[in-house]
């Protein structure tokens, strides 16, 4: 496959802090990759028929609210269920404590990038983690 | 010598300075080639008098207390009373937030600051599916009038003012706050308080939005005139710059925007045959503080100057008070670093002098673990603190707005008001705020700042002490505050509860009756009111408004 890497950035829940999300969305689209970005207030449900409408490659969910802990596995589960995440890379960012990163990483978010994280770190790790081979 | 030969002659000492100081640069040259503010504004070298020629003491400044109030809203300022040092706060349930209040209480806070969860700030309740995994996360679940007496449980109303941190569903809380303090026998008279009220800047940048904009603007406007007959002391609305600068915005734009939305509440209140001065009073402004100290103390004295000359000119206010802006300010949440998080305590010192130094009615100050979690009781204290030794030690509260006829800040403030104005223009003539919102332009410009800032940050051409420079390694911090994850089941058994013990005839009465005077003109904030004293909860009462209004779908801006 030769095609540019797609990236769905959403928002889980009903948070509404959105500049993290939309900054990485930038700026993965500046790196040559194409974004999809979802806007606020998406349920789990929504979130993974947006992923297998746009035939994506990576899922990103910005989450600041404090509700990662459920909504970030609850994508995962879901994609399992649509026999998917085997050719997505699910990633998380946002206000999210250290000592919760190794449970979301055992329920299958590939990494977490907290407050701070350049936007290229991000980019590095989509490129050498992807799933699907481009 | 008179004025124009002395400033002749500063003229002719400046140009051989130049002169000089060009010379020297050669051998010892400055750190860097261009030097911007935290908002990327220019600065240079040197501000003289030069800076200044046009400057008229009387006309752009005048006096504190006076128009157009650039100096500040009050004659003594700090030397009458201090700000209201004011900490936002609410987790878990009414209960655990009560304990919280009581604990800033007794530390010395003259205010309280309440802080809702998502779906409160939505309209849902704790047991909707939307709010699985939301509950009591960002703020206190308050679902109907028990936990909203729970609450405020020994706090009496008419002593403390409270500020509410709700939009959407302002004023389903304004109702239910004025229930609680009528069973503790103070009336709507005496309460006093905010509630933020502002649906504008949620569709451009904080996201708690739930009907459209029209009904939105109705709703409030209703808040308004309800207000000013039964509620007279109570702040019909919190315009709110806060969190656009948060989103990313310049500090140009943080003014813009904010008064920009501030002139379509203006218009929808007067367009709905409100008198100017009988709502204009009771309008209140939220602001950020950010680290460049001197931008937001110019920041602020703009932000007043325009207001003043707008409300005044444009809107035909004869009253002064409706021409003073009165702002809360809460210091920078996006500036701080979960990066050795010691360092916000600085931070939020820098811009706790910021906000006094621009004249603010009430601060709350950011804890120093905010980026990395809500914030603890110490660290929640020690920012109150911050305010504290601001207020009592740092000597600034001494006088009246003691930077003005500083060059530099007298010249930043004319900048800010001049770039603010030239939105604001370009804002009108796209039809206002709301038009400018649906078209998706003034979240695209905020949007353009918040990237080229993150450009900057990687770019390295920005420092942020411990995030792109002197990092060191840290373990990962401790002793974070955890919400309970069994909160949503409380409040789910509550609810169960409450609906087993109410009147349910009364209860869906109301909504009727709430509902059917949603299809009409009339106000609905006594509809509201009946209903909440039924105990409808909050997820009824606008689960009937969105059946009538509908639902705003976002425009969505990248």
């Amino acid at each position: 496959m030769d095609r540019p890497i797609r990236v769905l950035v959403a928002k889980p829940g009903l948070d509404g802090h959105d500049r993290g999300a939309k900054v990485i969305a930038r700026a993965l689209r500046d790196a040559g990759m194409e974004v999809i970005y979802t806007g606020l207030r998406l349920t789990p449900e929504q979130i993974v028929q947006a992923a297998i409408q746009e035939d994506v490659d990576v899922v990103a969910l910005s989450i600041l609210s404090g509700a990662h802990g459920h909504l970030l596995p609850k994508v995962v589960d879901l994609l399992k269920k649509e026999e998917v995440y085997d050719e997505i890379l699910v990633l998380g960012g946002g206000v999210i404590p250290e000592e919760d990163i190794p449970e979301l990483k055992s329920k299958g978010i590939a990494e977490v990038f907290t407050p701070g994280t350049p936007t290229t770190v991000t980019i590095d790790f989509i490129r050498e983690n992807l799933k699907r081979k481009q | 010598m008179a004025e124009k030969e002395k400033l002749e002659a500063l003229r002719m000492r400046r140009q051989q300075w130049d002169e000089k100081t060009a010379k020297s640069l050669e051998r010892f040259p400055e750190r860097k080639e261009k030097f911007v503010t935290g908002s990327s504004e220019p600065v240079e070298r040197l501000y003289t008098s030069l800076d200044l020629e046009d400057f008229d003491e009387n006309e752009q400044l005048g006096l504190p207390g006076e128009y157009p109030f650039t100096r500040g809203v009050q004659p003594t300022m700090y030397r009458g009373r201090f700000w209201t040092m004011r900490q936002y706060a609410g987790f878990a349930t009414a209960e655990e937030s009560n304990k919280r209040y009581k604990y800033l209480l007794e530390q010395g806070q003259t205010g309280l600051s309440v802080a809702f969860d998502l779906p409160t700030q939505i309209g849902y309740d704790s047991d909707h599916a939307l709010s699985e995994g939301e509950v009591g996360k960002v703020g206190v679940a308050i679902d109907s009038l028990k936990d909203m007496e729970i609450l405020f449980d020994g706090i009496p109303l008419d002593q403390v003012s409270t500020s509410m941190t709700i939009n959407a569903p302002a004023s389903v809380l304004l109702a239910m706050y004025i229930a609680v303090a009528e069973k503790q026998g103070v009336s709507p008279g005496q309460l006093r308080g905010t509630i933020q009220n502002d649906i504008l800047k949620e569709y451009i940048a904080r996201g708690t939005y739930i009907f459209p904009v029209e009904p939105s603007m109705r709703l409030i406007t209703n808040i308004f005139e309800y207000c000013s007959k039964e509620v007279p002391q109570w702040n019909t609305i919190s315009i709110s710059g806060y969190h656009i600068r948060e989103a990313g915005s310049s500090a140009v734009q943080e003014v813009a925007f904010t008064l920009a939305d501030g002139m379509a509440y203006v218009e929808a209140a007067i367009e709905a045959g409100l008198e100017v001065d009988s709502f204009a009073p009771r309008l209140s402004f939220f602001f950020n503080a950010h680290n460049d100290l001197l931008e937001e103390v110019a920041k602020f004295r703009a932000a007043r100057r325009i207001w003043a000359k707008l409300m005044k000119e444009k809107y035909g206010a004869k009253s002064e008070k409706s021409m003073m802006l009165k702002f809360h300010t809460q210091t920078g949440g996006s500036t701080l670093t979960a990066q050795q998080p010691d360092n916000n305590i600085v931070r939020v010192a820098i811009q706790t002098l910021a906000a006094v130094l621009g004249g603010t009615q009430s601060l709350h100050t950011n804890s120093k673990d905010e980026a990395l979690a809500l914030p603890t009781e110490d660290s929640v204290r020690i920012a109150l603190r911050t305010q504290q030794i601001v207020a009592h030690e740092s000597g600034v509260a001494e006088t009246a707005d003691p930077l003005a006829g500083s060059y530099y800040v007298e010249d930043l403030t004319n900048r800010i008001e001049a770039g603010a104005m030239a939105y604001i223009n370009r804002i009108t003539e796209m039809g206002g705020a709301p038009a400018a919102i649906e078209k998706g332009y003034i979240q695209k410009e905020i949007m353009d700042s918040a990237y080229e800032y993150q450009k900057q940050i990687e770019k390295n051409e920005r420092i942020v002490v411990g995030l792109n420079k002197f990092q060191v390694k840290e373990a990962a911090p401790k002793g974070l505050l955890r919400v309970d994850p069994s909160v949503g089941e409380m409040q789910k058994a509550k609810l169960d509860q409450l609906r087993g013990e109410r009147d349910n005839q009364q209860v869906s009465d109301r909504l009727a009756a709430l509902k059917e005077a949603a299809v009409t003109e009339a106000n609905l904030m006594p509809f509201i009111l009946d209903a909440v004293k039924e105990y409808a909860t909050l997820g009824e009462i606008c689960g009937t408004l969105r059946e009538v209004f509908g639902e705003y779908q976002q425009s969505v801006v990248l």
